[in-house]
């Protein structure tokens, strides 16, 4: 039946296609359809429909000439901080307002080489500074479990518009970025699998600079093995990338059939926070027993330095991320102010061009920056850094994953936390350290709290082993069973 | 960690951000609690510990030094406010 092809997760849809039960049209009109059926959650803000119809038609003739490739017809949207050529791309900020690249990233450039089609380009935090898709100059996103009759429910972020679409099943996947748990913690709020693959894993080339150091791109789906499917696509070396890995990508459809049994999975004493609401911490210890039952080793393990993870965050990523901004000045491409003097035009372009999230942190950053300031914070960041991925070192030498929750708390109410930077930036508490330390991790949906709401627990693995990393992920997959779908689900 | 009036109007100008008058105190209110929060890592020992250079263990690979792109004038001007016979067209930015 046609009409519920864009509930197809991407193996399905790509199993569908390959044995002639419908066509790449049928499936991106479907999605289409479904994204125009989510319009109120405000997850897309460039829309590509039309050029998706055209690219659908183009796959279905290849198809018919044998030539079909892996993931031919596949629609996925794509965060907006991916250059797309020829489709806007923005990264929620005014300041790139109109802006249309003239070259595609190589991330979203390997994913259609395979066949998939670009269907949306999705809203997120501005320049992926934020925990919640509020601060966009787009608006924010509607997480689709928001209920009916009570307040709009934010879909986490910065990948919130990437969340939020695949969550409310217009699209099979979607591609996000993770700086400091910016695809796993809306994967959390949004119920679906969010993974960041270890850092050069995947090129950072054509993909509008955050934090250049911690910046990694990754799948949202629906499904372990689709998450699975999409980096076996997008991963790999690339020469225009100077921190690219340059290692051969596993094959992470078989890392996927093993079992976990002998498995050592451990559970870092400092994640255990006095003030994890009961839900979080009641599934995190049903997480335990799943891998236990499963014939995991589970194991106690300490993470010292845990606690330093997100202040040295708030200065390492601020830090780059005024570095990698200063190109926006207003003078060659971009929103324009008008001033008398060159200065009075850059203070006024950025004045006017960013929101107060993003002022807010290039303000950190030219302070930890400044004379004076280098060593006592810059500096001093960078070695806790290194102190965090010591930590991770060591835990690995007794575990091969850990296993945490995702996020504090589920989906907030919109508006909740705008006021107060600080308690927005504790939701990437759990998310952090991996970052700062480069480890692969992924969020997997593993819950409900009392709101009905859905809760991820969050795996993280060793420097370029995601296959171990997904195996771990797929029996925990398999332990959950299916979650309730969300309200708004076309 | 409290930030001064004068430190916020002196990071506004490095980062070349204009700031009303009537912002100075309350963003330096912000920006002084983030940094107490900040403060944490004071506690950290990390004496002889080498900061964090590179995130994954690798080395900066060299490449050639041979033209791989290039021809492609009209679309780096793709996106010029303005260009004229091939060139930006820019306010006067050299004074």
């Amino acid at each position: 039946m046609a009409s519920d092809l864009n509930r197809l997760g991407v193996a399905e849809a790509a199993a569908r296609l390959a044995a002639g039960d419908c066509s790449a049209v049928e499936l991106v009109e479907a999605c289409i359809a479904a994204q125009e059926a989510a319009a109120n959650l405000n997850a897309v803000v460039a829309d590509t429909a039309e050029r998706a119809c055209a690219a659908a038609r183009h796959a279905d003739q290849r198809r018919h000439r044998n030539e079909a490739r892996p993931l031919e017809g596949i629609p996925v949207a794509v965060k907006d901080i991916f250059c797309t050529r020829g489709a806007p791309t923005t990264a929620g900020s005014r300041i790139l307002d109109g802006f249309v690249p003239e070259y595609e990233s190589t991330v979203s450039a390997k994913l259609w080489d395979t066949g998939a089609i670009l269907l949306g380009k999705t809203n997120m935090d501005e320049f992926a500074m934020g925990s919640s898709n509020e601060t966009s100059w787009w608006g924010p996103v509607r997480n689709p479990w928001s209920p009916a009759d009570g307040p709009s429910l934010v879909p986490g972020g910065s990948s919130g518009g990437s969340a939020a679409i695949v969550a409310a099943h217009a699209v099979p996947a979607a591609l996000g970025t993770d700086t400091g748990g910016s695809i796993r913690q809306p994967a959390s709020f949004c119920g679906v699998v969010g993974l960041k693959p270890t850092y050069g894993r995947c090129s950072r080339w054509g993909i509008i600079a955050f934090a250049s150091s911690l910046d990694q791109a990754g799948p949202l789906t629906r499904s372990v093995a689709d998450a699975a499917l999409i980096l076996q696509h997008i991963a790999g070396f690339d020469p225009k990338d100077s921190t690219s890995a340059d290692l051969p990508v596993p094959d992470l459809h078989s890392a996927l059939q093993g079992d976990v049994k002998g498995l050592r999975v451990g559970i870092p004493a400092e994640y255990r926070l006095d003030t994890l609401p009961v839900a979080v911490g009641d599934l995190w210890e049903q997480g335990i027993a799943w891998f236990r039952a499963a014939g995991a080793e589970l194991r106690d393990v300490s993470l010292p330095h845990t606690r330093y993870a997100l202040p040295a965050y708030y200065i390492v990523a601020p830090a780059e991320a005024s570095a990698n901004l200063a190109r926006y000045d207003g003078v060659r491409f971009g929103l324009r102010s008008a001033g008398k003097d060159p200065d009075e035009l850059y203070t006024r372009t950025r004045r006017e061009g960013f929101g107060e999230e993003v002022r807010r942190r290039i303000m950190i950053g030219g302070y930890v920056l400044s004379e004076g300031y280098y060593d006592a914070y810059y500096l001093r960041a960078q070695q806790v850094r290194t102190r965090i991925a010591e930590d991770f070192r060591t835990a690995f030498r007794e575990v091969d994953v850990l296993l945490t929750p995702t996020a504090p708390s589920s989906a907030f109410p919109e508006g909740a936390k705008t006021d107060d930077p600080l308690a927005m930036y504790v939701n990437d508490i759990f998310t952090v350290p991996a970052s700062l330390a480069g480890l692969p991790a992924i969020s997997v949906p593993a819950g409900l709290d009392d709101d009905r709401l859905p809760l991820g627990l969050q795996l993280i693995g060793q420097a370029f082993d995601e296959a171990t990393l997904l195996r771990a992920a797929a029996a925990l997959e398999n332990a959950v069973g299916t979650l309730q779908a969300p309200a708004v689900s076309a | 960690m409290a930030l001064s009036d004068d430190d916020v109007r002196r990071v506004a100008e490095l980062v070349r951000i204009g700031l009303d008058e009537s912002e100075v105190k309350p963003l330096g209110e912000e920006l002084s609690r983030i940094f107490s929060w900040i403060e944490a890592l004071r506690e950290v020992d990390v004496a002889g510990v080498a900061p964090m250079t590179s995130v994954v263990e690798m080395q900066l690979r060299e490449r050639d030094d041979a033209v791989t792109d290039g021809d492609c004038r009209d679309q780096v001007l793709g996106n010029a406010p303005a260009a004229d016979d091939g060139h930006f067209v820019v306010p006067r930015v050299i004074e």
